[in-house]
């Protein structure tokens, strides 16, 4: 039980130890969990404003200033609304399966180091943590595709399950990469190594995987233009189809917690976290400094990548999507992985020091 | 009781309660599901012995990836539960058999512990300061065991080819989509543009 600050023995010393520790840890889990919750938030607030704006409308301004209240009146609007149970469906999946969804997703962010030392659980296996959680979240989807008992909703899940497991290896590889650079599996670490300002961020020596990897992530999010999954057109909504209310929107928060995530993991893994790019210039203090506000600058500019991708693209074809995980990230990071490979047998890089 | 022996006890029971489940869920998707559950608990059980590598390892594989597949399958087939059981008097012998067997492994195991030997002297390497589980594995991996490792690892490839070549049938009138082809076409391919000169009809009146 170490890692308690000493104020909070100070504060509560007729507890015992482990008790302390989990009042602790429990009172930052849920910090982190609101400060999450409230970014996604404004996250579908953003989606829809800048979505607006590259297609010349508006978008959403009429509750609170600019429209920024909207996302609580979403909240409110869907609370309200009552949770319909199919009556074939199998209750107890039916309504635990949302709830698989958004666990691992938040839980993730445990090890998501947000400033020098801010991660909640400072691990050695962080990277593997991340992996197993993100590939634990397909059960929320294939759970509701099931219970639902519907052919729509079943098939959606079949395509969720197919997409998502082909797209983990693609990212699996991509990260063995950063890895190799790190010599280390705690994210801190990860971003320890590639200090010295913008020049030594490993996205300079592995572009394709950073490709890779990104592109991944977009499709392990189900998100546009790999949306299949809830592909309108072709089976109305997907695994969500009969879900409505908070049930329903839980799915959604998953969703675009695992946005945040991939985009704040895409900026630690190859652009540094919370090193500042001018890291070593003789700039002001806090333009060289490390902190929590270059992680959050990199991390929104990923996001908006997500949002202008949706703009953008118009939608994969299933089989499509299979071909380009299975046969071209897959064959990509591994060939690339043999040159970092050869990188290091020469010592070319910034690890050779 | 220490916190460490209250949590173990707890998850073994909740470990226990879900290997009954997979066995006697009627619905194999719950089967499945119960094993998923009894996977993660014996994550946790390996956690509390520090082994967090085999432990992440265990959700990332067998949760993540060979789970996701084995339920795919299952919510695909019909299956009639029936049918599956028809054998089961047949074949209870072997079945008490085996489990004879696993039980005699741990009794032999929980006997050499009760004369004081030392079965996994783990707990000593893992409390040094900045041991890290992983780091350990590997390097076990990469220097004394690197043939058995690499020769599982080909092993592995193999079986993965194999499947594959399996389930590759080529069927008579079969269409496949040639994407190279697809991507290198060219606007002249696909559409002819032809010039012909106009025909006038005599009699007929230019305008």
């Amino acid at each position: 039980m170490n890692g308690v600050p000493e104020f909070v023995n100070t504060l509560l010393p007729f507890l015992p130890e482990w008790i302390r520790a989990v009042v602790f840890y429990g009172v930052v889990a849920l910090v982190l969990f609101i400060s999450v919750i409230l970014t996604m938030a404004f996250l579908t607030l953003a989606e829809r404003r800048v979505i607006g704006s590259i297609q010349a409308r508006i978008g959403p301004n009429r509750v609170g200033p600019g429209g920024l209240l909207q996302p609580f009146a979403d909240v409110l609007k869907l609370m309200l609304k009552e949770i319909v149970i199919p009556s074939s469906s199998n209750k107890f999946l039916f309504i635990i399966a949302p709830l698989l969804a958004v666990i691992p997703a938040l839980a993730a962010w445990a090890v998501v180091p947000l400033w020098p030392d801010g991660a909640v659980a400072d691990i050695n296996a962080g990277l593997l943590y991340l992996l197993a959680l993100s590939s634990a979240g397909v059960y929320g989807v294939i759970l509701a595709g099931w219970a639902t008992n519907s052919k729509y909703a079943f098939l959606g899940a079949m395509r969720a399950a197919a997409q998502m497991v082909a797209y983990e290896i693609a990212m699996g590889f991509a990260l063995v990469g950063v890895v190799m650079a790190a010599g280390s599996l705690n994210l801190g670490d990860i971003i320890e190594r590639q200090s010295g300002g913008y020049f030594s961020y490993f996205f300079w020596w592995m572009i394709p995987l950073f490709v890779v990897y990104f592109i991944s992530g977009v499709a392990e999010t189900n998100r546009a233009p790999f949306d299949v999954v809830e592909g309108e057109s072709e089976i109305v909504a997907g695994f969500h189809v009969e879900y409505s209310g908070m049930a329903f929107a839980v799915f959604f928060v998953a969703e675009y917690v695992n946005m945040i995530l991939i985009s704040a993991l895409t900026s630690i893994f190859f652009f540094g976290g919370w090193l500042s790019p001018f890291e070593g210039y003789p700039l002001p203090g806090f333009l060289t400094a490390p902190g929590f506000h270059w992680l959050f600058l990199k991390l929104s500019f990923f996001l908006f990548c997500y949002l202008w991708f949706r703009a953008t693209f118009p939608r994969y074809r299933y089989d499509q999507i299979m071909r380009l995980g299975w046969k071209v990230f897959i064959p990509v990071t591994l060939v690339w992985l043999a040159v970092l490979g050869a990188f290091f047998a020469y010592d070319i890089g910034p690890w050779s020091k | 009781m220490s916190i460490t022996e209250i949590l173990f006890y707890a998850f073994s029971g909740v470990l226990l309660v879900s290997a009954v489940g997979v066995i006697t869920a009627r619905n194999p998707v719950h089967a499945a599901l119960f094993l998923v559950f009894s996977f993660f608990n014996s994550a946790v059980l390996w956690m509390l012995l520090e082994a967090e590598f085999l432990a992440i390892v265990l959700v990332l594989v067998y949760v993540g990836a060979v789970m996701v597949l084995f339920l795919f399958v299952v919510m695909m087939l019909d299956i009639n539960v029936a049918q599956v059981k028809e054998g089961f008097t047949r074949y209870a012998p072997l079945g008490i058999l085996i489990a004879l067997i696993v039980v005699a492994e741990i009794g032999s195991v929980v006997w050499v512990k009760s004369l004081g030997q030392e079965v996994t002297p783990v707990t000593a390497i893992a409390a040094e300061p900045g041991y890290s589980n992983t780091g350990a594995l590997g390097e076990l991996l990469y220097t004394k065991y690197l043939y058995p490792f690499e020769l599982a690892a080909v092993i592995l490839l193999l079986a993965i080819v194999a499947a594959i070549v399996l389930t590759m049938r080529k069927r008579a009138g079969l269409k496949q989509q040639d994407i190279g082809a697809q991507v290198s076409v060219r606007a002249q391919d696909r559409v002819r543009i032809v010039k012909m000169p106009p025909v006038i009809e005599a009699g007929e009146k230019q305008s």
